[in-house]
């Protein structure tokens, strides 16, 4: 057993953290305070990421990718989190769901995406179903050879910069023994198909400039070439291919708690109050020691699930302990630096409020935490029957 | 042409520098490592070099103890072809002096025979400004130092130097050595594919020994101690008050 990186992954690793600090960190608070990235630097970011050969480098190298390993590509994606994700968005990591492209699709939308031609986004959850993704409402119903969709998407990030849409939408039901289940289908939808809408979103408390938008579909035709893997095969590409993106949102936590740890303990040593730092007074000191512990223990957590992935081991109960624990655990390390800063952590002046803000999402997307203490609870009593 | 680049191991310039409690150096256990970054600028500068045609080979070494593969695995990232590695320590806190890398040097350029040895102008660890100096001594090659700019032409360079007063065009005969400032070029990213290519690059390890080097040290270290703190300023009133007290202490 071995913990250290190779040369290549310690070259990976600061390559992207000097990208990152370099690229983006200049623009962090333009975007914060307009909530918007301006089409022009999107632009810029694309090209250098391209021209460095890291764009889309979560894709196989023989469709143009990196070949990068789970491993790999979760260290790729821990120093993308501690930048601002309204701007890290342009270092591409296409969908990988993409790599179930048949035939003219793999022309059409997997090798564009890949390129950095064409954004996608992922279209999933509904007002009426988040977690319960199998209560979606919106339809695909044949009509001739073609499919007519109906129904209303919501909280779709990427949306607003995406060229086209991955889109999961019932296409029947099913009689079983445990009641009714919908039959999902998968399709590609491209913006500008008529009867599909690409609506702002809400305003969100976390990640200002990385907008979540609306999808509408209203008598929108598709042909059947637009069906991504199988008719009502939909939870098979799902499963297939969105298994791991939990792991990403872990990650990023690790990689944003670390950016905020060093604001903490930096400020923990300097601050004088009472005629010392306030890094002598124990009731911080020992906070800061519990967030460097929990923040290397959500680390391994998330690199020894993505070995596992590599090992072709079972890894989806780790997956889910590495994304619950990192994102509880950047919730607890965002607000104890917000605390050790005093008023001046809730001042937009400094980075801390933001950061603290952007974490509450991780808890929430990719899979609460609930549903990620199901999925691990799942998984260790249904071989005991219970 | 064949360029020469060396590079050093030294403490990263985002640490945050710690001096060993007996005074004998700074602390290096534990602490992130990094390439030189006047060597990062040296290292573009031979890619560029290469990438406009006028260097078909860019060789990097390194002289230090083992870990330095790791710098030598960057500057293969970057676009160097092929790195020599000489482990001429066991100890991270043993520093090899700058004659000793000198003279290792001089033997690599024998054994290698460059057109052009890119070096940084000095590492920024211990600051002594002496390698590529030294190492134009040793092979009675003509040398420009602290380049900003360098052009090659046929069988001759010309290097701008940024020198006290300005800037100091000189033009020197090749082969040279050239050490480089910080304002020469912007080092690039490791580019994915290149890190990935860095691991087939071959990298050579030798010894000191290989090159008939004796590297014990001919300096001692009597003590190391941090930078007195800074003190507390001073606030003032208004803008005459201020220009008062810099009169009074001389300043304008």
């Amino acid at each position: 057993m071995q913990f250290g990186l190779t040369d290549e992954q310690e070259m990976i690793v600061s390559t992207v953290r000097r990208f990152v600090e370099t690229e983006i960190y200049p623009h962090e608070a333009e975007v914060e305070r307009t909530g918007a990235v301006p089409a022009e630097l999107a632009e810029d970011i694309k090209c250098k990421v391209i021209a460095l050969g890291f764009y889309a480098c979560n894709f196989p190298e023989e469709v143009g990718g990196a070949g990068l390993s789970h491993l790999d590509f979760t260290l790729v994606e821990r120093e993308l989190g501690r930048g601002s994700m309204a701007l890290t968005h342009f270092f591409g990591r296409p969908q990988n769901i993409l790599m179930a492209c048949e035939g003219e699709q793999r022309e059409r939308y997997l090798l564009p995406a890949v390129r950095g031609e064409r954004m996608d986004a992922l279209a999933m959850t509904e007002p009426d179903a988040g977690s319960d993704v199998r209560g979606m409402k919106a339809t695909a119903v044949r009509d001739g050879g073609d499919w007519v969709l109906n129904g209303t998407k919501h909280f779709i990030s990427g949306a607003e910069h995406a060229d086209f849409f991955i889109v999961f939408v019932a296409t029947g039901v099913d009689d079983t023994s445990h009641g009714p289940k919908k039959r999902i289908t998968c399709f590609l939808v491209d913006r500008g198909t008529p009867g599909f809408e690409v609506r702002p979103g809400y305003r969100s408390v976390s990640h200002r400039g990385y907008a979540n938008c609306i999808l509408t579909f209203d008598e929108c035709r598709l042909p059947d070439a637009q069906v991504l893997g199988e008719v009502d095969g939909g939870f098979d590409v799902m499963n297939t291919w969105l298994y791991a993106t939990r792991l990403t949102v872990a990650a990023f936590a690790v990689g944003r708690a670390r950016r905020c740890f060093d604001l903490a303990v930096d400020y923990a040593a300097q601050r004088r109050q009472f005629g010392q730092p306030i890094a002598r007074f124990q009731g911080v000191a020992f906070q800061v020691a519990d967030m460097v512990t929990e923040i290397d223990a959500a680390d391994w957590l998330t690199l020894a699930a993505a070995w596992r992935l590599d090992e072709g081991l079972p890894a989806n109960r780790e997956i889910s302990s590495a994304k619950l624990y990192a994102t509880e655990m950047l919730a607890r390390v965002t607000d104890t630096t917000l605390q050790i800063h005093g008023g001046m952590g809730l001042m937009d002046d400094l980075p801390v409020e933001r950061f603290w803000r952007d974490a509450r999402v991780e808890r929430i997307w990719d899979g609460t935490s609930e549903i990620q203490r199901h999925i691990i609870a799942r998984e260790l009593f249904r071989p005991r029957g219970a | 042409m064949k360029v020469l680049v060396p590079v050093k191991r030294v403490i990263d310039y985002n640490v945050k520098v710690r001096v060993k409690a007996d005074g004998s150096g700074v602390d290096l256990a534990n602490v992130k490592m990094s390439m030189n970054p006047f060597d990062e600028i040296a290292v573009e500068e031979a890619i560029r070099l290469k990438e406009k045609g006028a260097a078909e080979e860019v060789v990097a070494v390194s002289i230090g103890v083992k870990q330095a593969q790791e710098t030598l695995r960057t500057a293969l990232a970057m676009g160097a072809d092929r790195a020599i590695l000489v482990v001429a320590a066991d100890d991270v806190h043993q520093d090899i002096e700058p004659l000793a890398v000198a003279k290792i040097l001089a033997a690599i350029v024998k054994e290698e025979q460059p057109g052009l040895v890119l070096c940084g102008k000095q590492a920024i660890d211990n600051d002594m400004n002496a390698t590529g100096q030294m190492l134009a001594a040793l092979l009675g090659w003509s040398q420009g130092t602290f380049a900003s700019k360098v052009e090659i032409d046929g069988d001759h360079a010309s290097v701008t130097r940024e020198v006290d007063g300005g800037l100091q065009t000189i033009k020197v005969k090749m082969p040279a050595i050239v050490s480089v400032d910080l304002r020469l070029n912007e080092p690039r990213y490791a580019s994915l594919p290149n890190i990935m290519k860095a691991k087939k690059k071959p990298l050579d390890e030798k010894t000191p020994a290989d090159y008939g080097v004796d590297v014990s040290p001919r300096l001692s270290v009597v003590k190391t101690t941090e930078p007195e703190a800074r003190k507390a300023g001073e606030m003032v009133g208004s803008v005459d008050e201020l220009v008062a007290k810099l009169k009074e202490r001389g300043v304008v």
